[in-house]
């Protein structure tokens, strides 16, 4: 053991991105050497601006004390989504260059298979784990405690740890541009390829310690949402009072509290094979693959309704509110998403129907897999139920959610097509597969995060998003999505297997030339994004709303102001029905100052959460590159840190009741001071969030 | 506040003596219920992968030859007792007017646990003379992946109780305290349920 060794584990120079191509210069090192180099460069470079531009503002102070260390349900929430848009660029990045790759992949194209293989194994592992699971997170955290009429969730300090976990997560992926090579495993990370006899490289660490960060991170904040809804919920909220965004959020958090789990356990049970030399997946010795594989999707099949139930509840809201009308059938909506739920635990088999079972299994796994067509399908007819004779508004919101609906159905075709494993051997493992859940997850899940981002977004911070560049994005995402992925339905049929750097029919060619096309028009959905943005950042007097309900929404976060207030309500809320709010409007209630006002107790800052980010980093990083002596410390770390959370005391700090009154009745001035606005001026600068009661007015009863 | 006054959630209840903890009981006591569940998955999983490769010896040896039924029952009586001793540390919390029966009884329940821990290792240590350590086969990777894995729990366990007596050493019972013996009594309880299950399908499985 040398010197080196000892203070660096296995990291030395071959880890940075242009070595190989100065070792062994070939026209193949040499390009993807330097694709690499200038994506590491460009990371590292927005790093250190990002660093500058906080220094120069002096806003360090800032930064530690009102968002690193805040346990606010709000601030954690609009984090994670923060940390969720900057992983979605990269990883869209990535995937317009593999379809340029493929675009031009008829007899070679440019790109290493390896570099091929990290490519598609970073974008898969990005979009599941670092784009999606924090966005639904980030939408769940703030939306949920306001709509239940609470203050905070039940475990504020746990909840800042999540989020430290899951960006100590996305952090590892971010180094391993930098530090070495990605997995080429691809998302799943199947073994015995990820096993060290054949790939023992730094690669399958990285994946294995960024999931494993990140899945824990996710367990925790299931057991928050759930304990928060079960105990948390304004008095007179019964459980067929909620609004159905916040069932969509229970369901979600009683799956991630079970379904995270295997995934921990694969992951573990992969690391000790490539650490300790233990025999759980490995060819010889006694070790079965198809343990991982079941574990794995005994994760991966529930995750797929992690992902899409918040965003179901998100359209119950979005085609509510945009519709002038309540929801349509609301119990069989209930039911559906608890039945989608429960049947999501017994389908996890198709994704290995080839692998070896007999028929009899296959066909009873087949049959549940089509069973959940069932509850989704009564969920789109309620949905277009509810718009049904409403005044549909066609905003932003509404824009992503008529695409959803229209694109998701035809993803669901295929997907039944797909249940069938007579037909599933024809296509497995093919682009059909990569467009189906592509299909799913992009207009699904995507389209109803974003509508959120655009529904929410008034209360988080006080002003619109502009509705022109937003409807820009909505558009060049649907089109951007149907140029991309509808091709990869034909090329899949035509049998192109999935995860191929080339090919040598040039009959897969125009097709691969759409979906290039349609990817450069995601990216300019990406990019519009940002500007819509930046545009609201730089109107947001005109945007403003602060009287704090601008769609003229029914539940109990419009009953509050703009951007809404630390401690949430100044008086929790006695709920007697569903859509408490319109009610309220309608009977002329809103809008009141309570008879007395209270001290309220909230907690205060906690660093846990940014100290077990930095010390479960550090912990993956050290792992990954066998440096002992960080491991050994970081876990120091952490056991220091959790230990020493059990004696803090005084954890609480008290708003006294005067500055709640005076924050209150500043807000109900602003109100009075508010012009209503009918509904065709909701996009207008009139708008400041008082909105009129007309004849179209949603009826509450 | 409108909210319930009397506290609900499963397991044992301080009651009317101590209306400190009375607000926060309901929610930390059921979001640790609700953790258990979670932790309950991974243990039944591990159980599910050791079902399947108890037979993938690969040649090596199988339970029957690697097994110390005495050393065994020592455990299983040591754990089984301190479950014991941790109810009545709970009772001692509930009822008692000075730390001290609460502090003995937690160190009568790490003793306990010294004890199982002790023995546990000495059989791993056996295992792994006779060539049966983890990388040996299949088999003895799914039992090296549960078995310690409880154990590790139980040092889990026993590293909450010491720091739970030097809060108790520096702030008193106070709220804190009590709700974090509440949630270690779970805990313990939880670890004899497992073990419970290992003894029968691992060790009495594997003997039969």
């Amino acid at each position: 053991m040398t010197l080196h060794h000892l203070l660096l584990g296995r990291l030395d120079l071959h880890a940075l991105p242009f070595w190989t191509m100065i070792e062994h210069p070939t026209h193949e090192t040499i390009v993807n050497g330097t694709i690499t180099t200038a994506a590491a460069g460009l990371e590292v470079l927005a790093a250190i601006v990002v660093i500058a531009l906080v220094t120069r503002a002096g806003k360090w102070r800032y930064l530690w004390s009102e968002w690193l260390t805040s346990v606010d349900h709000k601030r954690i929430g609009i984090m994670y989504i923060a940390l969720s848009f900057v992983m979605m660029s990269r990883a869209l990045i990535e995937a317009a260059l593999m379809r340029t790759q493929q675009a031009f992949g008829l007899g070679g194209g440019f790109l290493s298979p390896e570099h091929f293989g990290e490519l598609f194994s970073t974008h898969g592992t990005i979009m599941i784990f670092f784009m999606a699971m924090p966005f639904l997170t980030g939408v769940i955290n703030f939306a949920m405690p306001l709509q239940i009429g609470t203050r905070d969730v039940s475990f504020p300090v746990m909840n800042s740890v999540s989020l430290g976990l899951t960006t100590a997560g996305a952090m590892m992926i971010v180094i391993s541009l930098a530090l070495g090579k990605f997995s080429t495993g691809g998302w799943s990370g199947y073994p015995p390829f990820t096993e060290a006899a054949f790939n023992a490289g730094v690669g399958p660490d990285y994946w294995i310690w960024a999931v494993t960060l990140s899945s824990l991170g996710t367990m925790m904040s299931g057991i928050n949402f759930a304990v928060t809804i079960y105990k948390r919920r304004a008095p007179g909220m019964t459980f067929m009072r909620m609004p159905l965004f916040t069932w969509t959020a229970l369901c979600t958090a009683i799956l991630m509290i079970f379904a995270m789990p295997p995934l921990t356990v694969a992951t573990a049970m992969l690391a000790l094979d490539r650490y300790l030399d233990f025999h759980f997946f490995t060819n010889g010795s006694g070790g079965n693959m198809m343990n991982y594989a079941n574990l794995f999707w005994l994760f991966g099949h529930p995750e797929v309704y992690i992902l899409i139930l918040p965003a179901f509840g998100v359209y119950s809201e979005i085609f509510s509110t945009f519709s002038g009308k309540l929801l349509y059938g609301y119990t069989s909506l209930v039911l559906a998403t608890m039945a989608i739920a429960v049947i999501s635990f017994a389908v996890w088999l198709h994704h290995f129907f080839t692998m070896g079972q007999n028929a009899s299994v296959n066909a009873a796994f087949g049959i549940a897999t089509m069973l959940v067509g069932i509850p989704t399908g009564v969920k789109i007819y309620d949905w277009i139920l509810t718009m049904f004779r409403g005044r549909v508004r066609f905003t932003v919101p509404i824009v992503y959610g008529l695409g959803f609906m229209m694109l998701f159905v035809l993803g669901g075709l295929s997907g039944i097509l797909l249940a069938n494993p007579t037909l599933d051997y024809q296509v497995h493992n093919t682009l059909f597969l990569v467009a189906h859940f592509h299909n799913m997850l992009i207009p699904g899940l995507l389209f109803g995060m974003l509508a959120a981002y655009h529904y929410w977004f008034p209360k988080a911070f006080g002003f619109r998003l502009d509705e022109r560049w937003g409807m820009i994005s909505a558009v060049s995402w649907i089109v951007g999505f149907m140029l991309a992925f509808f091709p990869l339905y034909v090329i899949g049929a035509m049998g192109f297997p999935r995860r191929t750097v080339a090919y040598f029919d040039p009959v897969y060619r125009p097709w691969m030339l759409i979906a290039l096309a349609g990817a450069a028009v995601v990216l300019v959905a990406l990019a519009s994004l940002f500007v819509q943005l930046f545009v609201s950042i730089r109107r947001r007097e005109a945007l403003a709303v602060p009287a704090g309900d601008p769609w003229d929404g029914s539940n109990l976060e419009w009953a509050i102001a703009a951007p809404a207030p630390e401690y949430n309500f100044s008086v929790i809320p006695d709920v007697s029905d569903r859509n408490p709010f319109m009610i309220a409007k309608q009977k002329g209630d809103a809008y009141q100052t309570p008879a007395e006002f209270q001290d309220i107790t909230m907690p205060k800052n906690s660093p846990l959460g940014m100290a077990l980010a930095v010390a479960g980093g550090a912990l993956a990083f050290g792992l990954v590159w066998h440096i002992w002596w960080l491991v050994a410390l970081s876990c120091l770390g952490v056991l220091v840190a959790i230990v020493g959370q059990g004696f803090a005391r005084d954890c609480e700090k008290v708003i006294p009741a005067a500055e709640v009154r005076r924050q209150h009745e500043a807000w109900l001035r602003t109100v009075a001071a508010s012009r209503a606005v009918p509904r065709d001026l909701e996009g207008e600068p009139a708008n400041t969030g008082l909105a009129a009661r007309d004849r179209f007015s949603q009826a509450a009863e | 506040m409108s909210r319930a006054k009397d506290v609900r959630h499963p397991g044992l209840r301080l009651g009317e003596g101590h209306p400190d903890v009375a607000a926060d009981a309901e929610e930390m006591n059921f979001g640790f219920w609700v953790f258990l569940m979670s932790d309950a998955i991974v243990f039944a999983l591990l159980f599910a992968t050791y079902a399947r490769m108890v037979s993938s010896v690969a040649g090596g040896l199988g339970p029957e030859a690697l097994f110390d039924l005495k050393s065994i029952t020592i455990e299983t009586a040591a754990l089984l007792a301190s479950s014991f001793t941790f109810g009545m540390a709970s009772l001692a919390l509930k009822y008692a007017r000075s730390p001290r029966p609460l502090v003995k009884w937690l160190c009568v329940t790490l003793l306990l646990a010294a004890v199982f821990l002790g023995f546990e290792l000495h059989d791993f240590a056996h295992m792994i003379a006779m060539g049966a350590g983890p990388s040996r086969s299949g088999f003895a990777s799914a039992f090296f992946a549960l078995v310690p894995l409880h154990g590790l729990h139980v040092l889990a366990g026993c590293v909450w109780a010491i720091a739970l007596m030097a809060q108790i050493a520096i702030h008193g019972i106070d709220k804190e305290v009590k709700l974090g013996v509440q949630r270690l009594g779970l805990f313990w309880h939880f670890l004899d349920i497992v073990w419970v299950v290992i003894f029968t399908v691992v060790y009495l499985g594997g003997l039969a």
